[in-house]
């Protein structure tokens, strides 16, 4: 499969990059697609500051939240669109989130209060879990898990703290989120498939909260924080994330979220390349002969891979360890893998801190950091490709996911 | 070694017995309080100062004698902490996996 796709989907498609049309002709050699800019399956995401200023290659929706079977509904403006979680949290106004509408608790067995403990990598969620419904463009998901994102709703548990990454329960700060919240529509339904178990197998992320003493619990898939996508009455097999092509820092970029895949007109597989994901939810990816696990996430927010011994990018200097500081941009590729699939992904990485320095520049396509001998196709892959999500066990026309084609 | 949710932690030993580096990876996070024992104060203050720009994705910590390294997504995780001067000569970081 070519690394430069032309096509056309859909009846109502906006040509996003002019460059389209020499990429056809075989002149460039960055990618380029079409984005679906309306259906009742279409969402807007834009690429931006976000709602408190200040993120970088953070990309952003609205959604709407409803007390079940009510008209009482709030939207919620400033969601991070991740790919690589699942299940909508949203940061209560107590921590200077936009959340104000009375969201029912949920209740475990024993009438106690559920709260969950989700561990991200750069720091974890605490709070109650509540009951919404979900509706994001002409989508609805009826009377949903949700985790609300509430430092005030009971003492963080030693289990929870043991994770090791800070608690991050405010907008701003040192530890702020910088979103209001975070829209997990990864290839997978539920968000802890062994938390159905108890005793030492149990990981720790559902608690049973008396007064604010929270203990594990055991949770059942259906009560968990799961993707609202996989609930909806149709196109619940996925979703697919569109965004232009962009070559330098900027303001701002916008694009579409589409929901399903193969079940509307403006959502077809077209010629994507369809790579199956493992149990472990990776794929692979070889970079200068040598195979490495991989995964795809638009809420990670650079190509984070390998480390500057292997890629000979210098790490950029304090505070910025986590990103490469190359002296001019730099050309790589690298071969995405799975089973028989194989697609050649050509990347740019340049200097952070430079990037950084701009301050009204938000959309960074070339940003780049050292990860743990993982491939992390964060947002600026993304750029110029149409990347699908397939939710595991949901069939589509081009097999059952879980799967990620771009 | 395997912790009880099913995550693989790897301890890297030199010749002369020391442990110079640990990792894992599985579906959920080891216990790092446990695994990084009295540099985890250390580590954890460092995380809090940030990497200048508001961000998500793996971070990488480089306190005085210590690198910690994180990285996955949700359902997995994975990461190394390694002490640099430690680190036997010949050893390539990148085996640290």
């Amino acid at each position: 499969m070519p690394a430069i796709k032309c096509r056309v989907s859909g009846s109502i498609v906006l040509l996003v990059s002019a460059a389209y049309f020499l990429a056809c002709g075989g002149g460039s050699s960055h990618p380029s697609n079409t984005i679906v800019t309306s259906g009742s399956n279409v969402q807007s995401i834009t690429v931006d500051s976000g709602p408190a200023n200040g993120y970088a290659n953070g990309v952003f929706t609205s959604v709407t939240v409803c007390v079940p079977s009510t008209s009482n509904c709030q939207v919620i403006d400033g969601v991070l669109v991740d790919t690589g979680s699942y299940g909508l949290r949203l940061l209560s106004s107590a921590g200077g989130g936009a959340l104000t509408v009375p969201l029912p608790q949920q209740m475990g067995s024993n009438g106690n209060p559920i709260g969950e403990c989700a561990p991200f990598v750069t720091g974890l969620t605490w709070g109650p879990v509540a009951t919404a419904d979900i509706m994001i463009s002409g989508e609805k998901a009826s009377a949903l898990p949700i985790q609300v994102i509430d430092g005030t709703f009971a003492a963080l548990p030693s289990e929870c703290s043991a994770f090791g990454v800070p608690e991050q329960e405010t907008l701003t700060g040192t530890n702020g989120l910088y979103t209001n919240g975070i829209l997990g529509v990864g290839p997978l339904v539920q968000d802890c498939n062994q938390c159905t178990q108890t005793g030492s197998a149990n990981p720790g992320l559902y608690y049973d909260c008396a007064g604010t003493t929270c203990t594990v619990t055991a949770q059942a898939l259906a009560q968990q924080v799961q993707n609202p996508v996989a609930s909806f009455a149709t196109d619940n097999n996925g979703v697919i994330v569109e965004l232009p092509y962009s070559s330098n820092p900027s303001p701002s970029v916008s694009g579409s979220l589409v929901f399903g895949i193969g079940t509307q007109t403006n959502n077809a597989v077209s010629n994507a390349t369809v790579f199956s994901i493992s149990p472990n939810i990776e794929i692979n990816t070889s970079y200068n002969g040598q195979s490495y696990p991989a995964f795809v996430d638009s809420g990670s927010n650079a190509y984070y891979f390998l480390d500057s011994g292997t890629t000979s990018l210098p790490d950029c200097p304090s505070p910025n360890t986590s990103f490469y500081c190359p002296s001019s941009n730099q050309n790589l590729s690298a071969m995405a893998l799975s089973g028989g699939a194989s697609e050649k992904v050509s990347f740019t990485i340049g200097n952070a801190n430079s990037m950084f320095s701009s301050p009204s520049a938000f959309v960074f396509p070339t940003l780049g950091g050292p990860n743990t001998g993982v491939f992390d196709w964060g947002l600026p892959f993304f750029f110029g490709r149409n990347v699908y999500t397939a939710i595991n066990g949901k069939s589509t026309p081009s097999g059952e996911g879980p799967y990620w084609a771009f | 070694m395997q912790s009880a949710t099913g995550t693989a932690v790897r301890e890297y030993v030199s010749a002369s017995g020391t442990v110079f580096a640990v990792a894992w990876k599985g579906a959920y996070q080891p216990n790092l309080k446990q695994l990084l024992g009295s540099q985890f104060q250390q580590y954890e203050q460092a995380l809090k100062t940030g990497n200048g720009r508001a961000s998500r994705g793996p971070v990488t910590i480089r306190l005085p004698n210590l690198v910690v390294q994180l990285g996955g997504h949700m359902g997995d995780f994975s990461g190394r902490a390694y002490i640099p001067d430690q680190v036997p000569e010949g050893t390539s970081l990148e085996s640290i996996r």
